[in-house]
């Protein structure tokens, strides 16, 4: 019985994972790729996407939910990356000037975007999802309008022609691939990009030093009851803003890893995507709310990717088109944070019944909590 | 002066900004060679396109649920209506009101899971409303793709199935209430009576039904869910009405969007929509929790005068395409505003 009983639980813990899993193994065969191509693709974008996805943990810890307003971040590298092709710096040193640019900014941002949710305890995940929008709106301001009129650029080949504004696509020549060749080894036929390599095993070891700092301490005390935090002395809004900022940070470094990859940008587009792809990897990964690790952000890359490599293929060749196959990966990605989300909110409904039913011994409770619980319940033991 | 001073603080500095700056592009409209009397009858068209959705968000903010961000879901509904109609080929007024009586059963069954979903997930419904609603379009796309639709005004003509990405709908109902009774005056100016009308009446109903006993319940769930469990009544039943109710909303906004704009779009193109509507109602005065008629109405005519008077004006002004930009951030400055005020969350 407890042993069925634990089974259950590991596949209720881990349900996201292992339909994704099932999923993305269904869909390898009909796409005919060869599994030399998907792992060569997978260590291509575990380079490119893992910096940006570990951008989320620190705000998890602190207990504000998935940080959809990394994109901040992200539009802070990208105006960074833009300086540095304005500038003419190539190679490393571009990005290092990027990074260095976009560091203030996006410190700026994360405050910004710390102090509103601190507004929207509660709603941080909505409310940052809209002001990765309404930043968007700002970031294009700037760069559509004001570069090139009100801030001097001395690039004329990325204005746009009517004098001002940068050019919706930029072209990335000069620091394309710059840190992914840095160390490029080559094992067994596939093409391994150490230096990304390190620099994401760096950030790794920072997020596990930073947690047992006293910084990090008060981030999950904070994560874990604001209430006792504050009672305990840790100040609540500051510690949060704080995470923020660090997030906002390391997205902005995140970006500029992805771009130089992909080695060029859409001016205007390039961080649409980005939250949408590193919070769908997360999850993914087997992450929630609340709780996310390194590992969950290691497999969740790989596993994700590997579902968006293989899928336009598989449909092309199920179903003879390619858009349900693009469709259809949109759909499971999308689908996989609402999956994430409601399983979270419906679990800690239901532990907090349970919480409640063992305080009051059993009897009739109070209002909608007593009813919400049964509810909760049900929905459980189904 | 304490009475202004009170005025402002309730009513909020950015609707202010956004209400002065909407006056003042009025004002300058002529003299930058924009014509009042298109633009006005613009705005109007536009009002009566889009004023169901923002009517739609009413009944889930009253209940509690928050702001309608998978309203998305009830697009969905609205567009198997519009397709099916199409595809039985209804023309004119049956057209229509075809489409409509199509949609309203995909939108209860679709609303009535939707509403069962959001129950369990008090207290977050905003986020997942959204991520279910990106989700299921996702989902319709796959879906326009496989349907066994063959009418040939709607299929891919070369594959000879799959629906396009935009259907028109001249032929079929196309303006039909637009056009019915009808006032021009002048040479641009012409006033979408029945469209105004279907909208006013939409509206009426939805009024009538808040002060029925069911809509006084619901409206007593979203502002004290303890209180209303008390008094006997059913939390997670009203909850349900109130989404069933705006998905159904969403579905006719749809079908009265496309009669007037001419054509069905499908695929992507409802994934943005439900942020326009929310952007509408909280420029319009509501809170996360609490909406009048009076905030849909004013909503969604600022909402949509800004939208049609930025391009305009402005871009004759200062002979630029900085009003896309504009939209962006005062439709979403105003959002933020609205989530980051003091409220009560319900958990």
């Amino acid at each position: 019985m407890s042993g069925k009983k634990s089974l259950g639980r590991f596949f209720t813990e881990n349900a996201v994972v292992i339909i994704f899993l099932a999923v993305t193994v269904a869909a390898i065969p009909p796409s005919g790729l060869s599994i030399q191509y998907i792992v060569q693709e997978m260590i291509t974008r575990l380079g490119r996407n893992t910096f940006l996805v570990l951008a989320l943990l620190l705000p998890i810890y602190a207990g504000m939910g998935l940080n959809f307003g990394m994109t901040l971040g992200a539009m802070s590298g990208q105006i960074g990356l833009i300086l540095a092709i304005n500038f003419n710096i190539g190679g490393v040193p571009g990005l290092v000037f990027a990074a260095l640019v976009g560091t203030p900014i996006s410190v700026l941002m994360g405050y910004v975007c710390g102090s509103v949710l601190n507004k929207a305890k509660g709603r941080e995940m909505v409310t940052g999802y809209i002001l990765a929008f309404f930043i968007n709106g700002v970031y294009q301001f700037v760069v559509l309008y004001m570069m090139g009129s009100v801030f001097p650029i001395r690039n004329p080949a990325i204005v746009l022609s009517r004098g001002y504004g940068i050019r919706n696509t930029l072209n990335l020549e000069n620091v394309r691939q710059s840190l992914d060749n840095l160390l490029m080894l080559r094992v067994g036929g596939f093409s391994v990009p150490v230096a990304t390599a390190l620099v994401i095993a760096a950030l790794c070891v920072f997020v596990i030093w930073f947690k047992k700092t006293k910084l990090g301490q008060d981030m999950r005390a904070v994560g874990h009851d604001m209430a006792v935090a504050e009672a305990a002395g840790v100040p609540v809004d500051r510690t949060r803003i704080i995470a923020i900022i660090i997030s906002t940070v390391l997205a902005s470094f995140g970006q500029i890893i992805f771009l130089q990859n992909m080695g060029n940008m859409a001016t205007y587009n390039a961080h649409d995507q980005t939250s949408f792809f590193a919070v769908a990897a997360i999850l993914v990964g087997g992450a929630s709310v609340k709780k996310a690790n390194i590992p969950n952000v290691i497999i969740g890359v790989i596993l994700l990717h590997v579902l968006y490599v293989v899928t336009p293929r598989a449909g092309q060749n199920l179903f003879g088109d390619a858009m349900i196959g693009e469709y259809f990966r949109q759909f499971i990605g999308y689908g996989v944070i609402a999956l994430t989300l409601v399983l979270y909110a419906w679990k800690a409904r239901a532990s907090a019944a349970r919480a409640r039913e063992g305080l009051r011994g059993g009897a009739t409770g109070n209002g909608n909590g007593a009813g919400n619980g049964a509810l909760a319940g049900e929905g459980g033991s189904k | 002066m304490r009475n202004i001073k009170q005025f402002v603080t309730d009513f909020g500095w950015p609707r202010i900004i956004i209400f002065l700056f909407l006056f003042f592009l009025f004002l300058a409209a002529p003299f930058v060679g924009v014509k009042i009397d298109a633009s006005l009858s613009d705005v109007l068209n536009r009002f009566g396109q889009n004023a169901l959705f923002v009517l739609a968000m009413v009944p889930m903010i009253q209940s509690g649920c928050g702001l309608n961000f998978g309203l998305s879901l009830g697009i969905i509904a609205g567009l198997l209506g519009s397709t099916l109609s199409i595809q039985f080929g209804l023309t004119g007024f049956l057209g229509f009101f075809g489409a409509v009586a199509l949609a309203i059963p995909f939108a209860v069954v679709i609303g009535w899971f939707y509403g069962l979903l959001l129950n369990k997930v008090k207290g977050e419904e905003m986020t997942i409303a959204m991520y279910v609603g990106f989700a299921g379009v996702m989902f319709m796309c796959i879906m326009w793709l496989v349907l066994p639709y063959d009418s040939p005004n709607m299929v891919w003509g070369y594959a000879g199935k799959g629906l396009r990405t935009t259907i028109t709908v001249e032929g079929y109902y196309r303006q039909v209430l637009n056009d019915f009774l009808a006032v021009r005056i002048g040479k641009d100016f012409v006033f979408p009576t029945g469209m105004i009308l279907f909208v006013a009446f939409c509206a009426f109903l939805m009024w009538l039904f808040m002060r029925t006993k069911t809509g006084t319940a619901m409206t007593a769930v979203g502002s004290n869910p303890d209180y209303a469990r008390a008094s006997g009544i059913s939390v997670d039943k009203m909850r349900t009405i109130s989404v069933i109710l705006s998905t159904v909303l969403g579905a006719v906004g749809i079908v009265v969007f496309q009669q007037s704009y001419g054509f069905i779009q499908l695929y992507v193109s409802p994934l943005q929509m439900p942020f326009a509507a929310v952007a509408a109602i909280l420029i319009g005065g509501a809170s996360v929790n609490k909406a009048s008629m009076v905030n849909v109405l004013v909503g969604a005519f600022l909402f949509q005068g800004l939208l049609t008077m930025t391009p305009s004006v402005i871009n004759s002004a200062l002979k630029t395409d900085i009003s896309e930009v504009i939209r962006i951030i005062v439709s979403n400055g105003i959002i933020i505003y609205a989530l980051t005020r003091k409220t009560k969350v319900a958990k």
